[in-house]
């Protein structure tokens, strides 16, 4: 994906308390992710994941605890510095910007990393990624399926070389083939790159064939961490906060 | 209120409160020289208008540019009908009473034309038609000038003391009467409304328009009984300003007026009906308070000209602008912090000094006996606690 | 029929410079979602700057890109000073706020440069050139017609050919997603309150001198007329503005021609009204929303 020797990033996420005004939604959260590495967030609707995406990338405030990246606090920064310290979100709802087309949705996430051809050339290996989007670079970002805002949203996130990537619950809606297609895009995405990732979901399975390792949230907290294999066999667990 | 008739409730209340008050206002005329009573006269015509648009505003959360045009309304339909009952050789309060039901009849239907093309209009757009209303105000009174008189305006014939009074006040005083009745009688309605079903029906509009709407608030027709109020209310002050003016004229309504307007139900506090008349006694006092300062310094009479007027404008604008960034609740949420306390009394609208006594803040036609000073606080603790809701 | 021509010519002219505020007013609906009411005070103190700054320097060229520069300072100033802080509030503060700011600029105004009306220069002859005998447009007519429609073209290249643009767009459009991707959006509102203020400076600008002249109050019958074909083109569409401009400027050229001029606001007053009852969304608003 890259000429950069990229390293993913290493996170460090402590104590993370966040609230929308009344009760916090997510109870002192820690959570520690390796360069490289991809962890699954697991929980029921409501549990509280996006909250955390969205606190990672800085759209809400947290009320305590800190986020480092990089072994630096960042909890201080605006949303649009910390995309460009390298952390990607992908907001859930295959959000993008409806009224652009696919190109512009693509050169909007490259604008800050690629000037010139290599913005030029970046953008063209999204296209290799997606290749229905080759086929629909001029369409509005609302003439497209499901599946390819998915894709182009995941692409647009892509394209600017992130060292980290959270990703909120993209199978959502999806038919399973178009599911599958997405999650090997992202374990190559970090096996070629060392990119590490943040993938929010409530399909597990999808999830965890990825996932290195895996956290299970509920009600705001963080009930389970271990290797993903580990959780994919933990019958009990899955029981009880996983529902199979 | 409840310390002082704990046994009335609801409407009932509002009315007997909203008519102690008007009389007392009547009580209080006899305490000010003519001048003070013509400036009452034309503070509580225009406390009649912004009661109206504070409620439009504030309950339903449509703005109004152009409320000085629908107070002249009522004032062209007062006069017209006034003037047509001189010929038929009515006058005093006969010609009075045909000249108010021809204002308050054809403030209704414009009301309720506009209010029909507004209800479907959000914030802005319905912002945007007032003031095109606003300003296309010297228009119509120029085109259909053989009516309107053009930028003449019109005249009505001089209404003196009626007999029984004439030995006991002046004609400003009798003037101050008939502006106060009128703001009593009007502003008790708009206060009732405020407190019934239907207010909360706007305040529901105001809140969420969707989810008003799916709960079973008729919102299209909310809005339009909302904007016809308020439209009758400043016709009513229209009618009472030109009664008390004896004419009517474009240049008396300009866009800078209905701005005005909006100055004194902000500054007030949108939605409180207390805030309305301290807001009318504010732009009432505070041009001739600045014009009283400015007469102090020496100054050449170039400057004087290009500060008369403009000063008064400037402090406006600040004033609209810091209150709605710092303190949306204007000087009515002002009063409740201090009513809380119950022992402070609440805040003069403005520190006029004397000038405060010919425009005593009250939810009410102004009064300055000390007793309605109590009424005072109670209106400024009551009305925002219940727009708080 | 001569007449005919003459006026039309002229009101296409009048037309563009409509066009051009009603574009200004597009682009802050775009990028902050308010109306700026405050809109034509703003354009006229830029143009206030224009005509001191021309007074001084003696060009006429001088004092127009010294009002240009003062509108996007202006812009600047409202939107971080003001504008920037309404959001949080009361859901009329936008309004209210920029209401506030008409008072305060106007007042100064008045103080400073009195109530006077100041006559202003123009760059060429307004006396309208003959075809045949025939009476067409003015050379002044000409310039605001090909300055007025330049700058729109230079808008649509700027916000659709550049990165700005398309930064702007996406702001404008997706503001969280935007954050997200490293777009600077509060930069992009503010950039775009200093377009909008730069490019209303210009139309206030053109249009002054053919009018009574200069005075406080000289552009507020402009905003009504630039608030008019907003809506009327819809308050999304900068195609809408150049087309909504042109049909008012020509309209009301026509009304005020042959049937008087106090007529005009009244014409404005039922077209604004018609419209908002028949169309809400404006007449172009659909198009544009697919296009965009
Ligand atoms: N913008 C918001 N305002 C208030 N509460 C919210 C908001 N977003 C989410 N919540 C609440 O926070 C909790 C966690 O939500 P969320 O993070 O979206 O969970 P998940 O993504 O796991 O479904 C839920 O109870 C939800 O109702
Ligand atoms: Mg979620």
């Amino acid at each position: 994906m890259t000429t950069r020797t990229a390293t993913g990033a290493e996170v460090s996420i402590t104590g993370l308390t966040v609230g929308y005004g009344g009760e916090p939604v997510l109870h002192g959260i820690n959570l520690d992710m390796k360069p490289g590495e991809i962890v699954a967030v697991l929980g029921a609707n409501g549990a509280g994941k996006s909250t955390l995406l969205r606190t990672l990338a800085g759209l809400v405030r947290p009320t305590a605890g800190t986020i480092d990246l990089f072994r630096s606090d960042i909890t201080g920064l605006r949303t649009e510095d910390r995309a460009r310290r390298g952390l990607a979100l992908v907001p859930d709802g295959q959000s993008v910007v409806a009224e652009l087309s696919v190109d512009e949705n693509l050169r909007l996430g490259a604008l800050w990393r690629h000037r010139g051809p290599a913005r030029a050339r970046a953008i063209g290996r999204v296209y290799e990624l997606f290749e229905p989007l080759d086929r629909r670079r001029s369409s509005a970002g609302h003439q497209l399926s499901g599946g390819e805002r998915q894709m182009l949203a995941i692409g647009r996130a892509l394209v600017a070389e992130p060292t980290l990537l959270a990703v909120d619950e993209p199978s959502l809606g999806l038919a399973p083939r178009v599911v599958a297609d997405l999650m090997a895009v992202l374990r190559d995405a970090s096996a070629r790159t060392g990119l590490t990732i943040l993938l929010a979901e409530q399909n597990v399975t999808s999830a965890l064939s990825i996932a290195d390792r895996g956290v299970v949230l509920s009600l705001g907290r963080i009930v389970a961490d271990a290797p993903a294999e580990t959780l994919s066999n933990d019958a009990a667990l899955r029981h009880a906060y996983l529902g199979f | 209120m409840n310390r002082i008739a704990p046994a009335l409730t609801g409407t009932r209340r509002t009315i007997v409160f909203g008519a102690v008050l008007t009389v007392l206002a009547i009580a209080g005329t006899f305490g000010l020289d003519p001048y003070r009573n013509f400036q009452l006269a034309t503070i509580v015509a225009y406390f009649c208008a912004v009661a109206g648009l504070t409620l439009l505003v504030g309950l339903t959360g449509q703005l109004s540019l152009g409320h000085a045009a629908l107070m002249a309304v009522g004032g062209y339909a007062y006069a017209l009908t006034a003037n047509l009952a001189t010929d038929w050789g009515l006058d005093g309060v006969p010609r009075f009473l045909l000249g108010m039901l021809g204002a308050l009849v054809v403030s209704t239907v414009h009301g309720l034309l506009l209010g029909l093309a507004g209800a479907r209009l959000q914030g802005p757009y319905l912002a945007g038609v007032t003031l095109a209303i606003a300003i296309a105000l010297p228009a119509v009174t120029a085109q259909f000038s053989g009516v309107l008189g053009g930028d003449q305006g019109l005249q009505i014939a001089y209404e003196g003391v009626p007999e029984i009074f004439s030995r006991l006040i002046v004609v400003e005083q009798w003037h101050a009467w008939v502006s106060i009745l009128i703001a009593g009688v009007v502003v008790t309605a708009l206060a009732a409304v405020r407190r019934s079903a239907l207010g909360l029906k706007m305040r529901a509009v105001r809140d969420d328009e969707t989810a008003a709407r799916l709960s079973g608030v008729p919102a299209a027709r909310v809005k339009v009984i909302a904007f016809t109020l308020s439209s009758v209310a400043a016709g009513a002050g229209g009618a009472a300003l030109c009664f008390v003016t004896q004419s009517i004229s474009p240049g008396a309504y300009t866009l800078a007026f209905s701005l005005l307007l909006v100055v004194a139900a902000v500054v007030g506090g949108l939605g409180s009906i207390g805030g309305a008349a301290l807001g009318a006694a504010l732009i009432v006092l505070l041009p001739w308070l600045v014009g009283t300062v400015t007469d102090a310094f020496e100054m050449s009479a170039d400057l004087e000209q290009r500060l008369s007027g403009n000063l008064g404008l400037l402090v406006f604008g600040g004033l609209l602008i810091v209150v709605m960034l710092a303190r949306p609740g204007g000087l009515a949420s002002i009063g409740l912090r201090r009513g809380r306390g119950r022992t402070a009394p609440p805040r003069s609208p403005s520190p006029f000094g004397p000038a405060a006594s010919a425009a005593a803040p009250t939810d009410s036609p102004a009064d300055e006996a000390d007793t309605d000073r109590t009424g005072v606080k109670e209106v400024a603790v009551h009305v925002p606690t219940e727009r708080e809701r | 029929m001569d007449h005919l021509l003459f006026l039309l010519a002229t009101g296409l002219a009048r037309g563009a410079i409509f066009a051009l505020f009603a574009l200004s007013l597009v682009l802050i609906w775009r990028a902050a979602r308010i109306i700026n009411f405050a809109q034509g005070a703003m354009a006229l103190v830029a143009t206030y700057v224009a005509f001191a700054v021309t007074g001084l320097s003696g060009s006429y060229w001088v004092g127009l890109t010294a009002g240009i520069l003062a509108g996007a300072v202006i812009g600047f100033g409202v939107e971080r000073g003001l504008m920037r802080f309404t959001k949080d509030s009361h859901p009329l503060a936008g309004i209210i706020v920029a209401i506030g700011l008409v008072m305060v600029l106007q007042a100064l105004l008045g103080i400073f440069f009195g109530q006077q009306h100041r006559p202003m220069q123009t760059p060429f002859s307004d006396s309208p050139l003959l075809w045949g005998d025939t009476p067409l447009l003015s050379p002044y007519d000409l310039f605001v017609l090909v300055v007025a429609l330049g700058v729109m073209g230079v808008m649509a290249l700027l916000f659709n050919r550049t990165s700005l643009g398309l930064q702007l767009r996406a702001s404008a459009f997706a503001p969280e997603v935007s954050r997200v991707l490293g777009v600077r959006v509060s930069r992009m509102v503010t950039i775009g309150w200093m377009l909008s203020a730069a490019v209303a400076a210009l139309a206030a600008m053109l249009l002054v001198p053919t009018e009574l002249g200069l005075n406080p109050h000289s552009t507020d019958v402009l905003f009504i007329y630039a608030f008019t074909v907003a809506v009327v083109g819809g308050l999304d569409s900068p195609v809408g503005a150049l087309i909504g401009g042109l049909v008012v400027g020509v309209a009301m050229t026509l009304v005020t021609g042959y049937i008087g001029a106090t007529v005009a606001p009244i014409g404005v007053l039922v077209l604004l009204l018609l419209v908002l009852l028949v169309r809400p969304g404006g007449i172009f608003s659909m198009r544009e929303a697919r296009s965009a």
